[in-house]
């Protein structure tokens, strides 16, 4: 690599100057343990890919061949099969599991916004935004399943199961990733863009609605749109909050109102000792990463612009 | 543009005035319930600490202390402890965490130090967010189905060989805690890499460029410098990552075992604060409950501490790099 001897004019006039060896050799020790190094890397980010190539494969495989299938109708608007039954569809889960995201998405958006408005604009360095934030990010960590006893403590113990339930627990885990990802995305907002409104006498208001809201919406966007792709994922907030039930929800009743989801469905059936269960849990499954990867997709088209 | 507001100055249809009283009255409402909103997070935390300690009450005044390392679960008895619980998802925890880890920080290392052309390390990255992005209930459906029989016959050979070993001391038949941790490793995976990427990307280039004009070869500049400079940002990695496993709840709960013991062994079934939860919480009678709230109490905690203390890390780091020169 270097045949350039830099070293040369100092050696003559410094005794016992020893001239450093910049000529690098393959069997070197440092060499050697440099490659040994870079393949061990390459073979980590090669087995990390793995279970994401297995999940994808097994989801095509086991749950395609019904989805893709002939019965594929069936499939996306049947009623769950009840014990030895063959056939049947999850219909039910389907629109269980978006009315519940959309009741989440309705609550949890506005106030979010609301939220990150007064956090990046309005009182950045108050003591209520500092604590806000603080404990925005603390529940971002906060164990799903806590969000599902927390509201049936305060919800279903007093008015039993229902989409309502199953909505409010999923609107506590999306309202920080909200809350955060609009914060970051109005705080980007430039500062000369709300002074020249601001200079033309446009109140905080108007600069909010007419300025900030407006040129942030993409990234905001971006946020809500993450936030929905992680609440229809979600399950352990359900289980006991929304519960399951094998047919349409007939009403958005907040009393009494068992309601089914994608992934509680996937749950009970992943245990049951019928080929036909296992594999609609399969279908159930592949339709639920469908349904978290178009908002994902979304999440990035929206998030393009910025860059 | 034809009438334009400037070249008519002093006429009323100037742009610029000042905000009349309705627009003025707006804006107070309208900050008024920002304020609200912002206010709605602190009381909800407020709201859900208050709510799980009310239903706890009763639990916490039966069992006192007794119940962190009381080891039976007997609704019949009336006797709840939920020490084998602490222990599994510790355990578990741990375990995907020294996985997850060396794998999540290791993929940092490979997409943000000039392994892979930066066009492919964005492809590589959007594999890793897309791992984040597969709800649990799938892992926990293909833990089932896929790893279980996978490792089955290793963890049986393991046993045979080395069965005095603690780790391997039992014969896997089934769900236990060797799948499950496996899984926890994947699904903490990305939070490692996304946030361990974020503390090699926030060194300067100068500093590599500094290693590498002192002759280093690529790993030598990675462990002695790159590393170490990091070092602060990886820990908040590693402690979010922890947090993230001790709260995850359904892949756990699908593939754990939900037994009420304490094993080393890493094929003996095992149980979790959050797959106690969400096993026994939809049939539990109204004792059952109390005890279950308390048992929350208990998961809350140990989840608050820990993202604490990852969160304080991240402070720091980011402090230490953006704030003073």
């Amino acid at each position: 690599m270097s045949d350039v001897d830099i070293t040369a004019a100092r050696a003559v006039d410094e005794p016992g100057f020893v001239r450093p060896n910049l000529k690098r050799r393959m069997l070197e020790g440092r060499a050697v343990k440099n490659n040994v190094l870079t393949v061990l890397t390459w073979i980590i980010a090669i087995l990390a890919a793995i279970p994401l190539v297995s999940v994808i494969f097994m989801l095509l495989m086991r749950g395609g061949t019904r989805l893709f299938g002939a019965d594929f109708v069936e499939v996306l608007t049947a009623l769950p099969p009840a014990g030895f039954e063959m056939g049947g569809g999850i219909g039910p889960a389907i629109v269980g599991t978006l009315a519940m995201v959309g009741i989440a998405s309705v609550i949890s958006v506005p106030f979010g916004i609301m939220a990150a408005i007064y956090l990046a604009i309005l009182g950045p360095t108050s003591k209520l935004a500092t604590t806000a934030r603080f404990l925005a990010k603390v529940l971002t960590g906060f164990p799903s399943i806590l969000a599902g006893v927390f509201v049936y403590a305060v919800l279903v113990a007093n008015f039993g199961y229902s989409p309502w339930a199953g909505g409010v627990a999923l609107a506590v885990l999306m309202l920080p990733t909200v809350v955060l990802a609009a914060e970051e995305a109005i705080a980007q907002v430039p500062q000369r863009m709300k002074d020249a409104a601001f200079g033309i006498g446009c109140t905080r208001t108007q600069v909010i609605w007419k300025v900030v809201l407006p040129t942030g919406l993409p990234g905001i966007l971006t946020g809500v749109m993450l936030a929905i792709a992680g609440a229809a994922g979600e399950s352990a907030p359900l289980l006991f909050t929304a519960l399951f039930s094998s047919y349409y929800i007939e009403s958005l009743s907040a009393v009494n109102n068992p309601t089914a989801s994608l992934s509680i469905l996937i749950y009970n059936f992943s245990g049951m000792p019928f080929e036909n269960q296992i594999e609609l849990a399969w279908t159930a499954s592949l339709v639920l990463v469908l349904i978290v990867l178009v908002f994902n997709i979304l999440a990035r088209l929206f998030g393009q612009p910025k860059d | 543009m034809p009438n334009n507001p400037f070249t008519q100055a002093g006429s009323s249809s100037t742009i610029t005035r000042p905000p009349s009283g309705a627009e003025r009255t707006g804006d107070t409402v309208f900050r008024g319930i920002a304020y609200a909103c912002a206010g709605l997070i602190v009381l909800l935390v407020i709201a859900i600490l208050w709510q799980l300690g009310r239903e706890a009450a009763p639990a916490m005044a039966e069992h006192g202390l007794g119940f962190w390392y009381g080891t039976t679960w007997d609704v019949n008895k009336e006797q709840f402890g939920v020490l084998p619980e602490i222990w599994g998802t510790l355990y578990s925890s741990l375990l995907a965490l020294l996985l997850g880890g060396i794998f999540g920080i290791a993929i940092a290392i490979f997409l943000t130090q000039d392994f892979i052309h930066h066009r492919l390390a964005v492809v590589f990255r959007t594999i890793v967010e897309l791992l984040a992005a597969i709800p649990s209930v799938v892992y926990g459906l293909w833990g089932i189905y896929v790893l279980i029989p996978l490792i089955r016959p290793a963890a049986d050979w393991l046993h045979e060989q080395l069965g005095w070993f603690p780790l391997f001391g039992t014969s896997m038949s089934g769900p236990g805690l060797a799948p499950a941790a496996l899984v926890l490793a994947i699904m903490i995976l990305p939070t490692v890499a996304a946030i361990s990427v974020d503390a090699f990307r926030r060194i300067p280039y100068k500093v590599k460029e500094a290693a590498y004009g002192m002759g280093t070869t690529k790993w030598e500049a990675i462990l002695k410098v790159m590393l170490p400079t990091a070092s602060s940002g990886i820990l908040a990695a590693l402690v979010l990552g922890f947090g993230r496993a001790l709260g995850e709840t359904m892949a756990l709960a699908m593939l754990i075992g939900n037994a009420n013991q304490i094993s080393w062994s890493l094929f003996a079934p095992a149980n979790t604060l959050a797959s106690l939860l969400a096993s026994n919480f939809p049939e539990a009678g109204a004792v059952e409950v109390q005890a279950l709230m308390y048992a929350a109490l208990v998961l809350l905690l140990i989840t608050f501490i820990v993202n604490v203390v990852g969160l304080a890390v991240q402070q720091y780091t980011m402090r230490k790099f953006e704030g003073k020169q």
